[in-house]
């Protein structure tokens, strides 16, 4: 089906998300959208899948104008949306999940649904167990699931909102192939992503999106250096890291051993050093959230020794970490991190660590609007930090950071940031390092783990590798560990 | 006690337990959907009191039920639409319906207090109700005791085996996954909001024109039975069958406490019969201690098989609620 | 600035309209019900105001409902909704009336034996209070539903003593215990029952949570820790300690509620000893969003109202719940305009 997109405007209050975007998609096409994080790519593609209306533009498919007013009209349309979190229901069973939005009588035929499931898994070679759960599974099976359901449905058109991040290479490769499967039969497809590599790799053509306008257009060879440049508007220098000469142990994990309901890991052994980057590779929901937590105290672990500065913390408490210069940065800035309804020199004010009964409201003040200076962030004193952007928001999380620290644990530090924010976070983040403190981070872009770590650590369901340089290795194997390959090699 | 008189104490059991069955599957389908009604003490006592004031005035059973069910379905609209439009707390609108409908209940209720109305009569099923113990046990009781076993099946087929069902849970789990794949979310949790207030609505009359026939002002008995019936909502875990097997152990608790009676005779029976109130809402404590942080802890320094025991008692007891439950659903 | 102005005028006339639908719905009622309205409006001022006797009525009850609402002010900024006040006046009450049992023979002056007793009641409801957090920290159950189940217990509790161990000689009944002697009683003025004290610990109670909420740090934790528990704990806080004392407080002044309902109100212990206030603090809570500086003028018209529908059932024969149905629906429209002003303005 030809996907025509005319004139495409929406603003959300004073932001321009699409500005008089234009975009023509024939037949059987995989048509990459390049941009970086705030270019309006997932506005446009959610005003394509019904998501959300656009404020002024039109729709043509096949010739034919139409108006989206929801997903499933989209869907009736012949257009799908793979959400870059695939929007299913974890405690429930695959099959369930396939069911729900098949319209039929009141009681579904289950046992022709799940024929025709198995069919779908296995002319694209999933293995996926309709009977099993879905929050069983990694995201990059939870995106097949979706994508069965979609061409279950009779899509025409397939959306994928960075479809990527958080897989393995295996499963990447995978995705690609189906993909190329369905375009050569005839199914158009828009891939949406930052990574160029990707777009690279897979797409027939290519638009760049910056600030909500299509700023070019390219066909093979992609000029990877040009591609760039109309991303981004300018050239971004990647500041070169320099690594820090690691000092004392910070952290040290003796054996041990960490389980919730569906994971058990053991015999992890870890130590990292003051002024260290270590970053934590694998798929969502591998263990390495667990560990994680398990380094602040938030987690007991069921066996084995944590060691902060040689104190041994094992069961200890949160707090007692927080005592001893560790902090924890979590993924979700505003449910775990800040406080939406307080303001950023009531934050200040909470994080002080003051011990007096009445608040000192000048001594307040005179902290918050230093730190306001010192980390960038665009806002006041009085300012909610809701109404912060989201490089604001994290910028406000380390500004609240004590001075002197240990070991600072992130959760995707730089998850939905553009560039320069991104950048700016990790320069930060390298200033903490120079002073002493050593950081665990968890991030699914590999790339990001690469650039950043001077040691990595690869998670797959439970297992943890041994502490892996970052300089002898590259994207392409850490992409077979997450998976669940390559790791007996990596034992010798 | 012999045989016969504890079959018909367990029969009463059952039939007073029909009330509570309503509301609590009522309250069940719109929790599942996304929806606390925390009105359901009120709504209980005042649809009690209008229905029963109904039956009164037109001598016709019928109207007084169906008049309980719109008295519930219109608190339950003013919830939904406080919460789903107006996007206010929940619990606070239900709070201050629950005790506004109270004292409603009580003011319009005055002028009939102490009336004769009607009441419902058992009516044994042929055949069915000549079964040995299980006839006279489940069979020999009201119409909507019947129905109330009804529902109870129904509620379950239709939530987990039914396409509808399957939506219904999702807009509760995650309503933005439920609206991409065509649902109306804030539709559907408007209609399941409504219809589980009916069903609670209709909890009142059966206590008015039946298990506690008539309407006697502040003593008619029934405040707290919403409270329970909220809890036992969370006790039920959300699943029709569980949540009715609440409502039948606390109508057992009951019994029980009235049978224990003459046994305590230092105790005044006034206390005896309040103490299943207490004992219900802290049964919840078994449903919901395994989300208690030091229990985890606790649990991570015993040793492997200990653990592993326990960690399996407290996961089969424990019930999660739907995910998006109390939280305001909007497409952008 | 202007916008502000204008925005507050728009916020005062969305909650003026409130007041009016609240009233429009409470006279359809009585016109349903076949009284005349404007006669039963006027009873109620005049219940309340009409006469020395009634306005020292309005004033007794006064203090108490003042120092629920101000102690249940510290929970909700928690984000608890402590609706297990009931009881824990109740055992305010319970304890006050245990001291006083137990002193009333002995050798203590009376002013020694009341503060005593007030201590205990406020020790009473601080007890009941942290169970509730008890039950929430350590065993999950969410406050609403432990604090329902403490309040039965609370009222079951108070009944066994009236008809068991604390029954007046030879008559057990729901009209409590034996009355305590004069001397027993807060010291009042003349005998319209008013005492000074109380109204100073109403007065005191208030403006300390008002500082308490406004300028502390352990203030401005309890609200972290009310609008986002998770950040809160991120953010170092002792998240659980700190709701514990949010109970602990707000059980205070319960208790402290549950003592005056003994010492200055009825003087012996009743099944219904708390007069509801509890559950009307929670309601007045929510009317003033929960807004310090408007505790004390709202608690006075709620319990004139309260007052005021005495008089009901013998002028009109209008059952005395008229009131309930009065404060119940000015809550609910308030909340409801509320949400309409909110969606209006946004779309704007």
């Amino acid at each position: 089906m030809q996907v025509e997109l005319h004139d495409i405007h929406k603003t959300f209050g004073p932001v321009y998300a699409n500005k008089g975007l234009t975009l023509v998609v024939p037949s059987g096409m995989i048509q990459g959208i390049l941009g970086e994080n705030g270019a309006g790519k997932s506005t446009l593609m959610k005003i394509l899948s019904g998501f959300i209306q656009a404020d002024r533009g039109e729709i043509i498919l096949n010739g034919k104008q139409v108006v989206i007013k929801s997903p499933a009209d989209a869907i009736k349309h012949g257009i799908g949306m793979l959400h870059q979190d695939p929007l299913d229901f974890p405690p429930m069973q695959i099959l369930d999940n396939f069911l729900i939005g098949h319209s039929g009588g009141i009681f579904p035929q289950k046992i022709k649904a799940k024929r025709e499931f198995l069919n779908l898994a296995k002319e694209f070679g999933f293995s996926l167990d309709p009977n099993n759960y879905v929050d069983a599974l990694t995201v990059g099976e939870r995106q097949q699931l979706e994508i069965m359901r979609l061409l279950w449905l009779g899509v025409d058109v397939l959306i994928l909102d960075e479809p990527t991040t958080g897989i393995s290479a295996e499963q990447k490769k995978k995705l690609f192939e189906t993909l190329r499967k369905l375009a050569a039969g005839g199914k158009t497809i828009i891939f949406v992503s930052h990574k160029l590599e990707d777009v690279g790799d897979l797409c027939a053509r290519v638009a760049v999106l910056r600030e909500g306008e299509l700023v070019g257009s390219m066909e093979p060879p992609f000029d990877n250096e040009k591609l760039v440049e109309m991303m981004f508007g300018k050239v971004i220098v990647q500041p070169q890291l320099q690594t820090i000469k690691p000092g004392e142990c910070v952290l040290e994990m003796r054996d041990v051993a960490i389980e919730d309901y569906r994971l058990k890991m053991s015999e992890i052994n870890l130590e990292a050093y003051a002024g260290e980057v270590i970053g934590l590779a694998g798929m969502e929901g591998s263990g390495q959230s667990l560990f994680l937590k398990a380094c602040a105290g938030l987690l007991r672990p069921v066996g084995g020794a944590v060691y902060v500065h040689n104190e041994n913390m094992t069961g200890k408490v949160y707090r007692s970490f927080l005592q001893r210069g560790v902090a924890y940065l979590p993924a979700s800035r505003l449910e775990e991190g800040l406080v939406p309804g307080l303001t950023l020199s009531e934050h200040f004010c909470l994080a002080d660590g003051n011990t007096g009964f009445f608040i000192d409201r000048k001594q307040n003040l005179a902290l918050t609007n230093t730190r306001i200076k010192d980390f960038n962030i665009h806002g006041l004193a009085t300012t909610p930090v809701e109404s912060l952007s989201g490089g604001n928001q994290q910028r406000a999380l380390l500004a609240l950071l004590k001075d002197k620290l240990s070991l600072i644990l992130l959760e995707h530090p730089t998850r939905g940031l553009d560039i320069e924010s991104a950048i700016y976070i990790w320069r930060k983040l390298k200033a903490r390092c120079n002073d002493g403190t050593a950081i665990i981070f968890i991030s699914s872009d590999l790339e990001e783990v690469l650039n950043y770590s001077d040691r990595i650590l690869v998670f797959f369901s439970g297992r943890v590798s041994r502490p892996i340089r970052a300089d002898k290795t590259n994207v392409e194997e850490l992409g077979e560990l997450i998976g669940g390959r390559g790791w007996t090699k990596l034992a010798t | 006690m012999s045989f016969e008189i504890v079959l018909i104490g367990l029969a009463t059991v059952i039939i007073s337990a029909a009330p509570i069955v309503f509301a609590v599957i009522g309250e069940t389908f719109s929790e599942r959907s996304g929806v606390i009604n925390l009105s359901l003490n009120g709504t209980i006592v005042l649809s009690a009191m209008i229905s029963f004031a109904v039956a009164v005035h037109t001598n016709s059973l019928i109207f007084g039920y169906l008049s309980g069910m719109v008295v519930g379905a219109i608190l339950a609209w003013i919830v939904a639409f406080s919460s789903i439009s107006l996007h206010q707390s929940q619990v606070a609108v239900g709070f201050v319906l629950t005790e506004t409908a109270l004292s409603l209940a009580y003011f319009l209720g005055s002028p009939y207090t102490n009336s004769q109305g009607p009441t419902i009569q058992r009516v044994p099923i042929p055949l069915l109700s000549s079964i040995p113990v299980i006839g006279p046990l489940l069979f020999n009781a009201d119409p909507l005791t019947y129905l109330s076993y009804l529902l109870i099946i129904g509620a379950w087929i239709y939530v987990f085996k039914t396409r509808p069902g399957l939506i219904l849970q999702g807009i509760g789990e995650r309503p933005a996954a439920a609206f991409v794949r065509g649902a109306n979310v804030n539709r559907l949790r408007y209609m399941y909001t409504i219809l589980g207030g009916a069903l609670v609505g209709l909890a009142g009359p059966i206590f008015s024109l039946g298990v506690k026939a008539g309407w006697k002002g502040t003593i008619s008995g029934l405040d707290g039975f919403g409270w329970i019936a909220l809890s036992i909502t969370i006790f039920g875990g959300w699943n029709p069958v569980r949540a009715a097997f609440g409502a039948y152990l606390f109508s057992l608790l009951q019994w029980l406490s009235l049978i224990a009676q003459p046994a305590f005779p230092s105790i005044p029976g006034a206390v005896l019969q309040v103490a299943p109130f207490p004992l219900m809402i802290l049964t919840l404590l078994l449903v919901n201690i395994s989300d208690a942080e030091w229990v985890n802890r606790t649990l991570a320094g015993m040793p492997e098989s200990t653990r592993k025991v326990i960690a399996r008692i407290l996961r089969a007891l424990h019930a999660s609620p739907p995910a998006g439950l109390g939280i305001p659903f909007e497409n952008e | 600035m202007l916008q502000k102005q204008t925005s507050r005028w728009v916020n005062l006339g969305f909650q003026f309209l409130a007041i009016l639908v609240a009233l429009a719905f409470t006279t359809l009622l009585l016109v349903l019900s076949g009284a005349p309205p404007i006669q039963a409006y006027k009873e109620l001022i005049l219940g309340a105001f009409g006469s020395i006797d009634n306005v020292s009525n309005v004033l007794i009850a006064w203090a108490p409902l003042l120092i629920t609402t101000a102690g249940l002010l510290v929970t909700f900024a928690a984000g608890l909704w402590n609706i297990g006040i009931e009881g824990q006046i109740t055992l305010g009450a319970i304890f006050t009336t245990w001291v006083l049992r137990s002193f009333e023979n002995s050798s203590l002056s009376p002013t020694m034996i009341i503060i005593l007793s007030i201590v205990a009641g406020m020790f009473g409801g601080m007890l009941w209070a942290s169970l509730v957090g008890v039950l929430k920290t350590f065993g999950g159950v969410n406050e609403i539903f432990g604090g329902l189940g403490l309040n039965f217990i609370a009222s079951t509790l108070v009944l066994y003593l009236i008809y068991g161990p604390w029954r007046r000689p030879g008559v057990a009944s729901l009209s409590g215990t034996e009355i305590f002697p004069n001397r027993l009683w807060l010291p009042s003025i003349s005998n319209l029952g008013i005492s000074p004290w109380a109204f100073a610990l109403g007065i005191l109670g208030i403006l300390i949570i008002y500082f308490f909420l406004r300028g502390t740090y352990i203030g401005l934790k309890l609200k972290a820790i009310g609008k986002n528990i998770r950040s809160a704990h991120t953010l170092g806080i002792p998240t659980w300690q700190y709701m514990m004392l949010s109970f602990m407080i707000c059980g205070l002044f319960a208790g402290l509620t549950g003592a005056l309902q003994v010492t200055n109100v009825y003087h012996r212990l009743l099944p219904y000893i708390t007069s509801g206030y509890g559950f009307l603090g929670l309601l007045v809570a929510m009317l003033i969003n929960y807004q310090a500086i408007w505790v004390a003028p709202i608690t006075l018209f709620y319990v004139a109202l309260n007052v005021g529908s005495v008089q009901l059932p013998i002028a009109l024969k209008l059952d005395s719940n008229l009131s309930g149905v009065l404060q119940g629906f000015l809550v609910l429209f308030v909340l409801l305009m509320e949400g309409v002003r909110q969606k209006l303005t946004r779309k704007v």
